[in-house]
């Protein structure tokens, strides 16, 4: 019956954490990048 | 303690999914709602994790205030002491609404000096800005998962996604805004000012916090609302789903900070070696 | 003891003396105000019964808009003669020059309200129904709640980005509990259907914690650099 609001609700708390992880990653991968420029 | 890290991370999943079953299979059907019901079992432990964090960013900006001199580091942590105190004993004295044990607010009040404490001992005073930022974040995104889920439960079972009188997903709101602006004005801000403004602005918001519930409290009794998010007395077994669900997102909040901190740390020694770099190039540039 | 409110009312006098000699300020505020009710007027246009339960919202969002207004300017004038470097320098607590501030607020956004409550009231056809003498306190409680805040976050926003929108947005979600209360407390009286005594107390807490607050925080605020 409400399986679908179910699935949504479960699924957009995912979408929110993994966007969130998204971003700390590219921000350390662009991080990394900016050691690399230092150290030459 | 690096290698932790990636073993933490499994083991959090697997809790994350051991939850997941709990809320989807082992926990029973609730009656009126249905299936929907189960929606109740990231919704809470999100909406608990979050104030949990916002807690301790209330706690790591007093810190970063008081930690600016002895003197007022010392009367901070008398005053956590005294509230531990104070709390732990007037839970017993003082007449509670229903729901409560006495024996849970007190010792949450014990909990609350404690993590001062716990705190103060783990991080330096130019660390729990960083910790500041980071709960506050985490939080956020937390905070904003309450306030999606709440409405997506209350859509197929009163019709209406919001009621500006439920006082749970209202006093959210308002704290999700809050710390919004929080994060908003670390943002905005001249690099040199914004960790104590910020904290500034963290403890004028945990001040707020009282105010918003009582006075949405109050409008509430003037214009009744449906009750959303279910009240009365919890089957065992749902009790039992929740409190997974709840351990296994404070595990996952704790890793998820840890890495927002750790790239925090790393992100401001880089800042530092670019602007020594740059005064280099100046200087050098000068002669 | 003496010495802070000697600021304090130095300060005051000082901006008052500068705002009536100028009427900047108070000018494209008056006007605001007047464009504000007038918009609300065609933008809701409810019979009298109805008007008297949505207006306390209306006139407070009004007052709110233009509290924003005369708050934004309320450093500048420090700002382009580097007061506030002699304000860190000098012995002088900091608090004086804060209360100083916040009570000229005070003083512009009531000059405000006072000039708009008439206009609502002519466009709505408002009369309370309950205590009116109320309304006034409402009034001045709720406008202080809103300006003493309103002035310490304007202070927080003088070196942040995009000032003008910070202060706003720093300032309406910390207000919200007081917005309601005295959307609610102006509502119960126009109505007479409920008592606003509530709100009312609400508001004083509200006040109390934060005049407070702010005065224990400026001093910070201000060295933060």
């Amino acid at each position: 019956m409400g399986n679908g609001y179910l699935f949504a609700a479960y699924a957009a708390t995912w979408i929110i954490h993994i966007g969130y992880l998204l971003t700390i990653v590219s921000r350390y991968s662009r991080l990394k990048r900016e050691i690399e420029e230092l150290k030459k | 303690m690096k290698r932790a890290f990636p073993i933490l991370g499994v083991l959090t999943a697997i809790l994350l999914t051991y939850a997941l079953y709990q809320a989807l299979v082992v926990a029973p059907t609730e009656q009126t709602m249905g299936d929907v019901q189960r929606i109740f079992y990231y919704h809470v432990p999100s909406a608990w994790t979050a104030f949990f964090l916002f807690f301790i960013n209330f706690v790591a900006s007093i810190q970063y205030l008081a930690r600016a001199n002895p003197k007022t580091d010392r009367i901070a942590s008398y005053i956590a002491v005294g509230i531990g105190v104070v709390v732990f004993a007037a839970a017993f004295f003082i007449p509670l609404p229903e729901g409560m044990r006495a024996s849970a607010v007190g010792t949450t009040g014990l909990l609350a000096a404690g993590l001062y404490f716990l705190v103060r001992s783990l991080f330096s005073q130019t660390d729990t800005d960083v910790l500041a930022l980071v709960t506050a974040e985490v939080g956020v995104a937390f905070c904003l998962i309450v306030l999606v889920t709440g409405p997506i439960w209350a859509r197929p079972v009163w019709g209406i996604w919001w009621a500006p009188g439920d006082i749970r997903l209202t006093s959210t709101l308002v704290l999700w805004l809050i710390y919004v602006s929080y994060l908003v004005l670390r943002r905005f801000s001249a690099s040199g000012q914004t960790p104590v403004l910020a904290a500034a602005l963290a403890v004028l918001g945990a001040l707020c916090v009282p105010f918003v519930y009582l006075s949405i409290w109050f409008f509430r009794t003037q214009h009744p609302q449906p009750v959303m998010g279910g009240s009365g007395s919890i089957d065992p077994r749902m009790m039992h789903a929740l409190l997974i669900n709840w351990m296994a997102f404070m595990c996952f909040a704790f890793l998820v900070c840890w890495s927002r901190y750790r790239l925090e740390k790393m992100q401001r020694e880089v800042d530092e070696v670019q602007a020594l770099e740059s005064l280099k190039d100046v200087s050098r540039s000068a002669r | 003891m003496s010495a802070p409110s000697g600021i304090t009312r130095a300060t005051l006098l000082k901006d008052l003396r500068l705002e009536w000699r100028s009427k900047d300020a108070i000018n494209s505020m008056l006007f605001f105000s007047l464009l504000v009710v007038v918009v609300f007027s065609f933008s809701f246009d409810p019979v009298a019964e109805e008007s008297r339960h949505i207006a306390g919202g209306l006139i407070w969002v009004a007052f709110l808009f233009a509290s924003v207004v005369a708050l934004n300017q309320t450093w500048a004038r420090e700002l382009r003669n580097q007061v506030l470097d002699a304000y860190r320098v000098s012995p002088a607590p900091a608090n004086s020059l804060f209360l100083a501030k916040a009570i000229g607020n005070f003083i512009f956004v009531s000059v405000l309200e006072v000039l708009m409550t008439p206009l609502f009231i002519a466009f709505y056809r408002l009369r309370a129904l309950g205590p009116a003498w109320q309304l006034l306190v409402v009034a001045v409680l709720g406008t202080w709640a809103l300006v003493v805040n309103g002035t310490f976050f304007a202070a927080m926003s003088i070196r942040t980005r995009s000032r003008e929108i910070m202060l706003p947005l720093l300032l309406f979600p910390i207000s919200i509990p007081a917005i309601l209360a005295m959307v609610q407390a102006t509502t119960a009286i126009l109505t007479d259907e409920n008592s606003a005594r509530f709100w009312i107390v609400l508001l004083v807490t509200y006040d109390l914690v934060f005049t407070t607050s702010c005065l224990l925080l400026f001093e910070t605020v201000l060295n933060a650099e």
